[in-house]
């Protein structure tokens, strides 16, 4: 193990995080040499108080005031240092290790604002939590036992040193069990290493499981498979119980083993210094002191153990966390400066190709050479039906991900010639599905707008709420633009979100507008006096996803997209008399009503 | 694993259900509490009892444990023995005695290794076995429980409840709870050993100690609020975090990266400064341990060899009773590093029960001597006088009195937080009504066995709810038993085949965690197929087919309607065109139904629905206007 790449990657960490946080490291290492040295210091304070105090008074029977004062006093003052020695070590060792979490939990969350959606989409909500959350922990986890395994080894030094300048062959013999001691260790994180593994693959099996299980709760209980969800989890519980019963088994046969060894030590100490007594060759003190040292290093030696059982879950943490830092793709941004536009702005697309990856790995064509032109001003639906790639052009044109062919103009600029938050500026985008911050109405509006240069004031805020007819709810809340809505807060209902979310667009005064689908559970009526306000808004380009005729029929042009491609290109009107397959999309309820009208007509005939 | 299609991700619906009802806080009743209450003690025995196997042969394995304790005090046995009767023995050193001692001290030192084998293993059947059981007994009542309740708890915390604070308990028993017990068994052993030896040596090193004994229980209240505020603060860390994930799209497009960069990193900062101030003060008492032992050494030394060396001890019995302090001290140390672990794992085991004493507030009457199974066929609905309300809130629904005839399809319509969920929610028995009742067949709903009524009644949710798996998986889920050849029956009668076609794998393709690789409208398409497969008597359907494009969504409907085959449905209608081709349409408003009747009937009559319906048909013919 020592040789493997993982011994060397562990280090490297380590080494990271020595770089990272070198002044309170320091100091816990400085803190355990204390701790370490005083401790085994104790064992030879301890001899030397045996030969000239201990020995000698219980010989005679007798023994000065001065020279218990000075046992005693000798030994407190070691014990006070490994008191100190302790506290200064896991003191720093805390403060190290929560400065680095910290310190990576940042880098890594300003990767996740940095990197672009395509990177996102391609990593699941989950992992990236535990990236942030449980793979930093791992990662520096080590750094708790680390300064304590440095201590160890001033111990083992001043310990040797005492050791074999009272007796070299019993401190010969109290030695062989260090090795022993070490090399048992290293068998046991070795027999352990898979099985711990394995119960850690488990848990996070079991946890999927239940994941998946209650997020999906209401599929569950309609259906009625709850039985079946419990006997799927169920199974990789009793794994996962397996698993650990595996561990405790391989950590009942090792603990014994590593616990008997120095006792056995002592025990042969013992013994052989009985002997040397016996010949003569040393005092009854140097057997007390290696025997009294031998027992206190037996447990700070295993703190080496701990170091070498951390390095692979240290070092998988921070592969873990490496790849999120080392992630390439930035999303690229120009120089360019767009000037103001009191008319609104012409957005275009020219030759647009779009890729999606599958989970597979394999890529497909989602949009084939899209040609679209938005004129300042102007209104432009962009209909499609379900899973025919209207949202992912939606994303293209606000540039939330870049084609992988072909351009997206605005006012004739490539989009990825703008300046950073150039385009967040003036356009505006609103999903179909509404993310809400932990936070309050008034913050989830703004987004930090008020802080910024342009400065947004709460009438501004109510003007959208008022122009996204979101006024009425949110002044029934009981603290209105102060509520806290998100998931600790207030729940809101789908189409109470969704003219947050409009509202949140407008208070930016966008000059162009995207909105997918942004309106669907909004009621029909609400939702046409909000695109009517809109329209009737001076300056604003609006790209609307849509179903319904009426947000349709708001529109100047409409562009009909089927299988990522532009079918057809017109007013509505126009595609009515041209576009078989538009018609028959927008007129599905008319048709079907009217159908059914006759049908009924039939049946009474 | 890289799931995606861009296109309408589900991303951001943190929120389960973000429906039709009005805003409110959360309520407080009928959800799942925190924390059991009760104290320490009937926390552990309540956990026992749910876990029974934990107990199963505890007592050997207790007696095992002793006696493997006494291994450790060997060691100072054997420095006495050795300094006493060998080193300085009368005569000179006794060398064969001492090999016959070292001999026999090493034969105790492998039984007891043996002695806590047996013991580790046992105790980790036992408890594995027994933690099992409450993982899985508490994953299946959250299930059990009904979805309001479910509701009231991020899904986050409740994986957390059957996962990580089972984990919590059995590190503990394991680990802490092991370590905790040898350790108490040592403080025992030594202290007796340490009596024998000296009696007032023993009290002195007892004196020294019984501060910090009794100090432990209020250090370990404030350093249990210290971590109370990590774990607090962990929470609020991770939640802005996955702000920056979940809300990715958002962040890009409102260039919200500063703002939220900040609040990050408060929520970064105060998780340091909270953990770093709960360490450094867990450190400052095992410090405080330590200078308590080495003074306790000191003393012993000192005071032992003064009152000692007259006679009163043998310098061996003073050497033995140096290690005996060892032997004390650092199962104290132990211990109070336990103590916390063990406040942590009854923290744990609170939360795992308060699972367990969650009642079901829609209970499956399947036990009950009421249990009636309804037969296959026609179904007919009929609520009486039924009313509804949230918890703590006001009525949604008042005195719904309606009759829903077998092979009928009604339309249920009404403007947003009218109350039409709700409806349907109490209709499939996703809630129970505050008042009233619903009868299926002239049967209460709440007399049906779930196993009955679920076969029965299927109701198709608005969000269509994916597992990671292929989309055959994924629409069998309605019936396991199902072949491949129904799957694809299913598909082709729903007229779906050129949109499955269109996939990669076509139904074997992997639809991503929670079906994210698909978008909104193609996971509504996967519920409704679900159903269409489950075959029920009466369906629901809850704005199902709103994010499907039109043509679709009357080409569903009308397979959906099972003309032929007799089938009750209910749709509650986010568009009119529903309630056009329904045999009935009920409009709800504020939570009463104000009209009941065939569209043809209500279109005209000049109410609520007329209202309604003239809107709908200007936004559905103003493009030619």
């Amino acid at each position: 193990m020592p040789d493997s790449p993982t011994f060397r990657e562990g280090l490297g960490v380590i080494g990271r995080g020595i770089r990272d946080e070198p002044r309170t490291f320091t100091l816990a290492v400085l803190g355990s040499a204390l701790f370490g040295g005083a401790l085994a210091g104790s064992g030879w304070v301890l001899g030397q108080v045996t030969d000239a105090v201990l020995v000698p008074a219980f010989r005679d029977g007798v023994v000065s005031a001065s020279d218990a004062w000075a046992a005693a006093g000798a030994m407190a003052l070691v014990g006070t240092l490994t008191a100190v020695g302790v506290i200064i070590r896991r003191g720093y060792a805390t403060v190290t290790q929560y400065r680095l979490q910290a310190r990576y939990r940042r880098a890594v969350s300003r990767q996740y604002l940095r990197l672009p959606l395509a990177w996102h989409r391609r990593h699941p909500t989950g992992q990236l939590l535990s990236n942030a959350n449980a793979d930093v922990e791992a990662a520096f986890a080590i750094f708790a036992p680390l300064p304590f395994s440095f201590g160890v080894a001033v111990m083992l030094v001043v310990a040797g040193v005492t050791m074999f300048d009272a007796d070299p062959v019993l401190a010969a013999v109290a030695f062989t069990v260090l090795p022993m001691l070490v090399l048992a260790n290293g068998f046991y994180q070795r027999v352990m290493s898979p099985r711990v593994a394995r119960a850690q693959q488990l848990r996070a099996d079991v946890s999927d499981v239940a994941h998946e299980s209650f997020e999906g709760a209401l599929v569950v209980k309609t259906l009625g498979r709850e039985t079946e969800e419990t006997t799927r989890f169920s199974d990789r519980s009793h794994e996962l119980r397996r698993a650990n019963v595996s561990v405790g088994r391989a950590r009942g046969a090792f603990e014994p083993v590593i616990e008997a060894l120095p006792t056995l030590g002592t025990l042969v100490v013992l013994a052989v210094g009985t002997v040397r007594v016996a010949d003569g060759a040393i005092e009854a003190g140097v057997v007390v002191q290696i025997a009294y040292q031998l027992t206190l290093l037996a447990f700070p030696v295993r703190a080496i153990g701990w170091v070498l059982a951390e390095l692979p879950r240290s070092t998988v943490g921070w592969r873990r966390v490496a790849a999120v830092l080392g992630a390439e793709g930035r999303m690229a941004f120009g120089t360019t400066t767009l000037p103001a536009a009191p008319d609104g702005r012409a957005l275009s697309a020219r030759g647009v190709d779009h890729d999606v990856v599958d989970p597979d790995g394999s890529t497909q064509r989602l949009l084939h050479g899209i040609d679209l032109d938005v004129p300042r001003g102007s209104t432009v639906a962009v209909v499609g039906s379900t899973g025919s790639g209207k949202s992912t052009l939606t994303t293209l044109l606000v540039r939330l991900v870049d084609p992988v062919a072909g351009r997206v103009l605005l006012d004739g600029t490539d989009v990825r010639d703008v300046v950073a938050g150039g385009l967040a500026s003036t356009v505006a985008y609103v999903p179909q599905s509404t993310f809400v911050f932990d936070d309050t109405i008034r913050g989830n509006i703004t987004l930090g707008l008020e802080d910024g240069p342009i400065g947004v004031g709460d009438d501004e805020v109510w003007a959208a709420l008022r122009a996204a007819r979101a006024e009425a709810f949110v002044r029934a809340l009981p603290d209105g633009l102060d509520t806290r809505v998100g998931e600790r807060g207030a729940s809101l209902s789908g189409g109470q979100r969704q003219r947050l979310a409009i509202a949140r667009a407008l208070v930016r005064r966008p000059s162009v507008l995207v909105l997918d689908d942004a309106t669907s559970a909004v009621d029909p009526t609400v939702e046409q006096q909000i695109l009517a306000g809109l329209r009737g808004t001076d300056g604003v380009t609006v790209v609307v996803v849509a179903y319904r005729r009426s947000t349709i029929s708001l529109a100047d042009t409409v562009v009909h997209v089927v299988h990522g491609r532009v079918h057809d290109t017109g007013s509505h009107t126009e595609l009515m008399g041209r576009d078989e397959a538009y018609r028959n999309l927008v007129e599905a309820y008319a048709r079907d009503a009217a159908e059914r009208e006759q049908l009924a007509a039939g049946g009474q005939a | 694993m890289s799931d995606v299609r861009p296109e309408d991700r589900g991303r951001g619906q943190v929120e389960p259900d973000p429906r039709t009802e009005p805003v409110t806080d959360l309520p407080s009743q009928g959800r799942i509490a925190v924390a059991s209450s009760g104290g320490a003690m009937a926390t552990v025995r309540r956990g026992l009892q749910l876990s029974p196997e934990i107990l199963v042969g505890i007592w050997l394995t207790l007696a095992l444990a002793a006696v493997s304790t006494l291994g450790r005090i060997i060691v100072p046995i054997g420095v006495q023995q050795t300094v006493d009767t060998g080193i300085v023995a009368d005569g000179g050193p006794d060398v064969g005695r001492i090999v016959l001692l070292v001999v026999l001290a090493a034969l105790a030192v492998l039984v007891t290794g043996l002695c806590s084998y047996v013991v580790n293993v046992r105790l980790f059947k036992a408890t594995e076995a027994g933690l099992a059981t409450l993982r899985i007994k508490a994953f299946r009542r959250i299930h059990d429980l009904s979805t309001l309740t479910q509701n009231t708890e991020r899904r986050g915390a409740l994986v957390s409840r059957v996962t990580s604070d089972v984990d919590t308990i059995s590190t503990f028993v394991q680990f802490g709870g092991l370590i905790l017990f040898i350790s108490l068994g040592q403080i025992v052993v030594a202290s007796v050993l340490m009596f024998v030896y000296s009696w007032w040596l023993a009290l002195l090193v007892w004196g020294l100690f019984l501060p910090l004994f009794l100090s432990l229980r209020p250090l370990q209240k404030v350093l249990s609020v210290y971590f109370g505020r990590v774990r607090e603060n962990i929470g609020l860390m991770l939640g802005g975090i996955s702000e920056s994930v979940v809300g990715a799209d958002t962040i890009r497009a409102y260039g919200a990266e500063a703002r939220t960069q900040k609040r990050i990193d408060a929520g970064v900062e105060q998780h340091r400064s909270s953990a770093t101030r709960a360490g450094v003060f867990a450190s400052t008492i095992f410090a405080t341990g330590t200078l308590v032992s080495g003074l306790a050494v000191a003393a012993v030394v000192g005071v032992g060899v003064w009152f000692g060396a007259p006679g009163s001890l043998t310098i061996g019995e003073l050497l033995a009773f140096l290690f005996l302090v060892q032997l004390f001290t650092q199962p104290v140390q132990i211990a109070t590093e336990m103590l916390n672990e063990l406040q942590n794992a009854i923290a744990g085991w609170r939360r795992v029960i308060a699972v367990l004493e969650t009642e079901a507030d829609v209970a499956d009457p399947v036990d009950s001597d009421r249990a009636t199974v309804i037969p296959p066929g026609p179904v007919t609905a009929r609520f009486e006088d039924v009313s509804y309300a949230y918890p703590d809130g006001p009525l949604v629904l008042r005195g719904i009195d309606l009759e829903i005839p077998a092979q009928t399809r009604v339309a249920v319509v009404g403007e947003t937080g009218s109350g039409k969920t709700t409806l349907a929610k109490l209709l499939t028995r996703l809630q129970d009504p505050a008042g009233g009742r619903i009868l299926l067949n002239g049967v209460d709903l709440r007399d049906v066995p779930f196993s009955s009524l679920r076969r029965r009644v299927v109701l198709v949710p608005q969000e269509g709810f994916l597992f990671d798996v292929s989309l055959r998986d994924n629409i069998r889920l309605a019936r396991p038993d199902a072949h491949d050849s129904d799957v694809d029956l299913v598909v082709t009668e729903l007229g779906l085949q050129p949109w499955v076609a269109g996939l990669p794998h076509g139904l074997d393709t992997r639809v991503g965690q929670r079906g994210e690789s698909l978008s909104a409208g193609e996971r509504q398409l996967v519920a409704v197929a679900r159903a269409y497969l489950a075959d029920p008597d009466l369906l629901v359907l809850d704005e199902a087919t709103s994010a499907v494009d039109p043509a679709t969504e009357v080409r569903l409907n009308r397979a959906l309607d099972g003309l032929t085959r007799g089938r009750t449905s209910v749709a509650i209608a986010h568009r009119l065109s529903t309630a056009e081709s329904a045999d009935l349409v009920v409009v709800v408003d504020a939570g009463r139904v104000v009209e009941v009747g065939s569209h043809a009937e209500l279109v005209n009559a000049g109410g609520a629905y007329s209202v309604l319906h003239t809107s709908w048909v200007a936004q559905r013919s103003s493009v030619e206007a």
